[in-house]
């Protein structure tokens, strides 16, 4: 594969992998629910920048059709992404009004926490 | 992008949560302009709109309610996490090698529909905008689907916080009108945002209205609609904001988007067509769809807008 007339090549997809490990490693490894919800949408943010370097031709336009242009780029990841943007927003919505609710249930944010305050009510 | 690496690696290390949630917002508008380079100007206008406004104003929120700070673990860092997940990440990158390079036309992806939408979708709807095109009339029950899930998102944030049952509810309520905070008082914020606000919220029709031939349509309205009406709230009151538009209005043009939606696809039904097939609307073909993709588009606006305000007011309205 020659690298350097095609680039970037497979770089984006790449970065798009190191950009979604971060967001699991985050997810995985941290104790607290709001980094944790930073975390999913940084995976979320990799997922969606994954889809429209999918939908890029080299020299296409905007898929707003005009006159004199005859390569656009596909407007089908395009429609995925752009309403999965404002479901995620809902989602984090969701996710946070969880978070102070566990708030106000246990007075801590911290996974871990909780769950020592579950296994001695038991 | 080497940026957005940075940034995400930032987000991993810090532990306040305050620059946590700021950096988050600078990832987004990092994205948003690599959107652009990538030509899906509409959807780096949503994600500008949401990821860089509306969900680190919420986040922010939940951060005053809660706590700023992450705690320090004794456990310091987690090796098997590392592990799981320089794993899981060589097995992707294993994964990619089969894809097709960045940019390339002949890719699988571009040789099934989309060539047909490119083709036809200025005959069928008479739009430029292909991507409104196959939102609100190809792909017209996805984004049904869609605007369902915002709405029960919506409602799920008010029915876990919306009632306060342990006496959060705000005890201290304000007449309209009266000083408190220190930002009312601040007079350039308060007239710079005065200034800008009925800017912002004409901007927001013009992007709705105009969906259909530039970038834009009722997701990005809805949410710089919404974005007007926090940043009046953020100024003044929350107090002072529900004066203006009460939670019963928002609550209503939630469910009366998604029931504007619902019913033009039963009005299609009802005049012999399909399921939201906007075709048999008007005499003709074009008359009909681009009346159905601007009756869909206002629905999805309203619903949108109704549901980002309604949810910024019920994290606003807690008390700690």
């Amino acid at each position: 594969m020659d690298f350097f007339s095609d680039f970037p090549g497979l770089l984006n997809y790449w970065v798009v992998i190191v950009l979604m490990m971060i967001g699991f490693y985050i997810v995985i490894a941290h104790d607290n629910l709001v980094k944790k919800i930073v975390g999913l949408n940084i995976f979320q943010v990799s997922v969606f920048v994954f889809y429209i370097t999918m939908a890029k031709i080299k020299g296409g336009t905007a898929p707003i059709l005009a006159e004199g242009i005859t390569t656009y780029s596909n407007p089908l990841p395009h429609v995925l992404i752009l309403t999965a943007i404002v479901v995620g927003v809902a989602m984090t919505a969701l996710g946070l009004a969880l978070v102070v609710r566990i708030r106000d249930a246990y007075g801590t944010i911290e996974d871990d926490e909780i769950q020592a305050q579950e296994s001695e009510d038991l | 992008m080497g940026f957005m690496v940075v940034i995400g690696i930032a987000v991993a290390r810090l532990r306040n949560l305050f620059a946590v949630v700021m950096l988050t917002g600078i990832f987004s508008l990092t994205a948003a302009v690599l959107y652009v380079v990538l030509d899906a100007v509409d959807v780096a206008f949503t994600e500008a709109a949401v990821g860089a406004g509306i969900s680190t104003v919420l986040m922010l929120g939940t951060l005053a309610l809660t706590t700023s700070e992450e705690k320090a673990h004794e456990s310091g860092s987690h090796p098997w996490a590392l592990m799981l997940v320089v794993v899981t990440g060589m097995a992707l990158v294993y994964g990619t090698l089969d894809m097709p390079p960045y940019g390339d036309p002949t890719a699988a992806i571009h040789h099934h529909v989309a060539p047909y939408y490119l083709e036809k979708s200025f005959g069928h709807t008479g739009l430029p905008n292909v991507v409104t095109s196959i939102l609100a009339s190809y792909r017209g029950y996805d984004t049904l689907g869609e605007v369902f899930v915002i709405f029960t998102a919506a409602a799920g944030v008010l029915l876990i916080i919306g009632r306060a049952k342990f006496g959060r509810r705000r005890t201290v309520r304000l007449a309209p009108g009266e000083l408190r905070d220190s930002m009312r008082q601040n007079v350039i914020l308060r007239v710079v945002s005065k200034l800008l606000i009925p800017v912002i919220l004409l901007f927001a029709f013009y992007v709705q209205w105009h969906g259909d031939f530039g970038p834009g349509g009722g997701f990005q309205a809805g949410v710089i609609f919404a974005a007007g009406f926090i940043l009046y709230t953020l100024i003044f009151d929350i107090d002072t904001a529900r004066t203006m538009i009460s939670p019963r209005i928002t609550r209503l043009g939630l469910a009366a988007g998604v029931l504007l939606y619902t019913l033009v696809g039963v009005a299609s039904m009802l005049k012999g067509g399909t399921f939201l097939d906007y075709s048999v609307l008007a005499d003709t073909q074009v008359k009909g769809q681009h009346l159905g993709i601007l009756l869909v588009e206002l629905g999805v606006g309203i619903t949108v807008a109704s549901a980002m305000v309604s949810i910024f007011f019920t994290f606003a309205g807690q008390e700690r």
